[in-house]
């Protein structure tokens, strides 16, 4: 055998435009010379934006660590909660992010079902974020618990005190949901990797790396029988995780609906969650992803077509969204239950108006400049609305916990919400910690699945969607 | 793969293609000669490879199938066992088996098991990790996790002759057919 063949040199990053995946004069061998370069890179080559970005996500980490020590040491009265809105920001958060992680299992399991090929490129991307913010999101009702070095009690395990956990309680469902989803993205995003670590093993150039990455690779050596069990492995895992994301936010939501506040009580709220959840997650996936692109060049990789088919969709369930508020308000009028329609009459005129006005404008009015496709395609545009939607999906959880709670059936247990400087100090440090674990992954980890752009690429050749490669010189000359 | 092999000698022959489309046609052409102990390795998955190489059967879904009903029934069970046996009382006059309850973690049990065995058994059937094998002695094997694609036959196969099963080979590929020592 002769290998020593003439290697083709890696094509220029283009954006090849809104109608394809992948940019121009790539063939197999370059498509992952390019995203392993990301990893080889020396230290001192990574661009500089990175740093700059990398350094602030670690100052707001610190925040985090600060924030927590301080809860730990004081207890929960560092936060603004009191009675009757006991449930706070740490709520409000825990929902937050673990919607927004709710976009990278769309993308990789029901995206994968659907044999969309837009979701190859950036699957392993947005897993990535959704494993990070499951653990931000993760964190939350934890530190709420007021004790969290008990939080194990929320576990069914035998104990000397012969008790246990509820089973007819959503919030025992819900440490369920959450900790299988965080489980099977982890194990999801893990067995996508392996393939790729072998690659990192094989074509690395330092023994160090090829020793970690060749441990991390777990021996795979691309054989067809175990291929073939891989891919059964992970469609059946794809299979597993589609109505494992729709039931994770319906629990979360069941928090809500089972109780009987005005507000919270109600049949819309698990379909409306999930489709939030998605809206959220795929403003996040185009937050991240526009900045990635333009500091590793990876504009022929993530291309217009993923940025625009993530803008669609957020178009989409934002539109799902919108209808969901608009039943709310429909229904507590349509009730005739005078707490429901107090509470949103209240909702869009007392105390937390604001809230409310921010919530329409973010979430559902500028959103809808998403039809016209030229603001799709212009990036400055498209970052801005993704970051208005993150806050307006921040805004939905603030509503929901946060006017619901703090008037009730009795106007004798009324009350106001302040957020402290330490609720702000939480929430924004974990920020920190999942900027700092992506910007981490985005640069030590093949940020796209190699295997499956090089099985999407020999599939657009033999389809004819992509030109074949030029003929290289003969090899073994 | 023939692990009882002894770690000594030939391992098997190994030829090299720039193609899918070549190496699914020459593991066509293998199997068709009659050989049965090989392997191919790709850098990414291939239509129909398996197959060729006469691999159809990998009872990933059928371990997967048995451990989601295992987390199914045992979901259900713990929670049946904690609220009707072990700690049984009475919540606002609620059913002691109040079923409909359970569903939502039974659901989730059922997904974390079949998960756990799809992701474990299917590397445990693999036989991974295993950081050793001899298709890693043949340098150009690096290639066969970036862009080459590599069909092997085994010494283990009845039908295999060191130098005939190279000639065979040889016609296949325009690569020389390596030896993969063990």
């Amino acid at each position: 055998m002769k290998t020593e063949d003439v290697v083709r040199p890696i094509p220029p990053d283009i954006d090849p435009g809104p109608d394809h995946v992948l940019g121009p004069g790539h063939d197999i061998a370059t498509v992952t010379d390019r995203i392993a370069g990301v990893v080889y890179q020396p230290l001192a080559k990574t661009p500089k934006p990175w740093f700059f970005a990398f350094a602030a996500a670690f100052a707001l980490l610190q925040l985090l660590l600060i924030s927590a020590t301080w809860l730990f040491y004081k207890g929960v009265g560092v936060w603004g909660i009191v009675i009757p809105i006991a449930w706070g920001f740490a709520i409000v958060n825990f929902v937050w992010w673990i919607g927004i992680g709710h976009a990278g299992t769309l993308i990789s399991a029901i995206l994968l079902l659907l044999k969309q090929d837009w979701r190859t490129s950036i699957n392993r991307f947005s897993e990535a974020m959704t494993l990070f913010a499951v653990a931000c999101a993760g964190m939350f009702p934890i530190l709420h618990l007021g004790r969290p070095w008990l939080a194990y009690w929320l576990l069914p395990y035998p104990n000397s005190m012969w008790l246990w956990p509820q089973p007819r309680s959503p919030l025992l469902w819900d440490v369920f949901a959450v900790s299988t989803y965080a489980t099977v993205s982890l194990l999801f995003w893990l067995t996508g990797l392996v393939p790729d670590f072998a690659t990192m093993r094989d074509t690395s150039k330092h023994h160090w790396q090829r020793v970690l990455f060749g441990m991390l690779s777990l021996g795979w050596r691309g054989s067809a029988k175990h291929w073939s069990r891989y891919q059964m492995a992970y469609l059946i895992l794809a299979g597993l995780s589609t109505p494992l994301v729709v039931s994770v936010h319906t629990v979360v939501s069941f928090d809500f609906a089972i109780s009987i506040l005005p507000g919270w009580h109600t049949t819309i709220f698990p379909p409306y969650f999930v489709a939030g959840a998605i809206y959220s997650g795929f403003a996040m996936v185009i937050t991240l992803a526009i900045p990635t692109r333009k500091w590793f060049h990876m504009e022929g990789m993530i291309t217009m077509r993923h940025l625009e088919a993530a803008a669609k969709v957020m178009l989409g369930t934002g539109l799902i969204v919108a209808y969901g508020y608009a039943m709310e308000a429909f229904i507590s009028w349509y009730s005739g239950n005078p707490y429901e329609s107090f509470m949103y009459w209240n909702r869009m005129t007392g105390p937390y108006w604001w809230s409310y006005i921010m919530l329409i404008s973010c979430n559902i009015a500028i959103p809808q400049l998403l039809w016209i496709r030229k603001v799709r395609l212009n990036l400055t545009a498209l970052f801005i609305i993704s970051l208005i939607v993150n806050v307006g999906m921040w805004l939905e959880r603030f509503v929901i916990v946060i006017t619901s709670l703090h008037r009730d059936f009795l106007p004798s247990s009324w009350g106001m919400y302040y957020p402290t400087i330490w609720d702000w100090a939480t929430f924004i440090g974990t920020i920190g910690l999942f900027t700092t674990l992506m910007w981490l992954f985005v640069r030590f980890v093949p940020m796209l699945a190699m295997f499956e752009v090089r099985e999407d690429l020999h599939h657009m050749q033999h389809t004819g969607a992509y030109p074949p490669a030029a003929p290289l010189p003969a090899h073994g000359d | 793969m023939n692990d009882n092999a002894p770690r000594t000698g030939l391992y098997g022959l190994m030829a090299e293609f720039t193609t899918p489309e070549q190496l699914l046609d020459a593991a066509n052409k293998t199997y068709a000669a009659g050989y049965r102990q090989m392997d191919a390795y790709t850098p990414m998955p291939v239509e129909g490879l398996a197959d060729a190489i006469g691999f159809r059967k990998h009872y990933v879904s059928q371990a997967v199938l048995t451990a989601g009903l295992t987390g199914c029934v045992g979901g259900f069970g713990l929670l049946y066992w904690i609220s009707k046996i072990a700690y049984a009382h009475n919540v606002a006059g609620r059913p002691m088996n109040s079923w409909p309850a359970y569903i939502p973690i039974t659901f989730e049990c059922t997904v974390l098991l079949s998960a756990l065995m799809a992701v474990f058994g299917m590397f445990a059937m693999n036989g991974l990790p295993q950081p050793y094998h001899p298709v890693f002695n043949v340098p150009e094997f690096a290639r066969a996790s970036k862009d080459r694609f590599f069909l092997c036959v085994e010494a283990g196969d009845p039908l295999f002759d060191k130098e005939r099963t190279r000639e065979f080979l040889s016609a296949l590929t325009s690569y020389e057919v390596a030896d993969v020592e063990n």
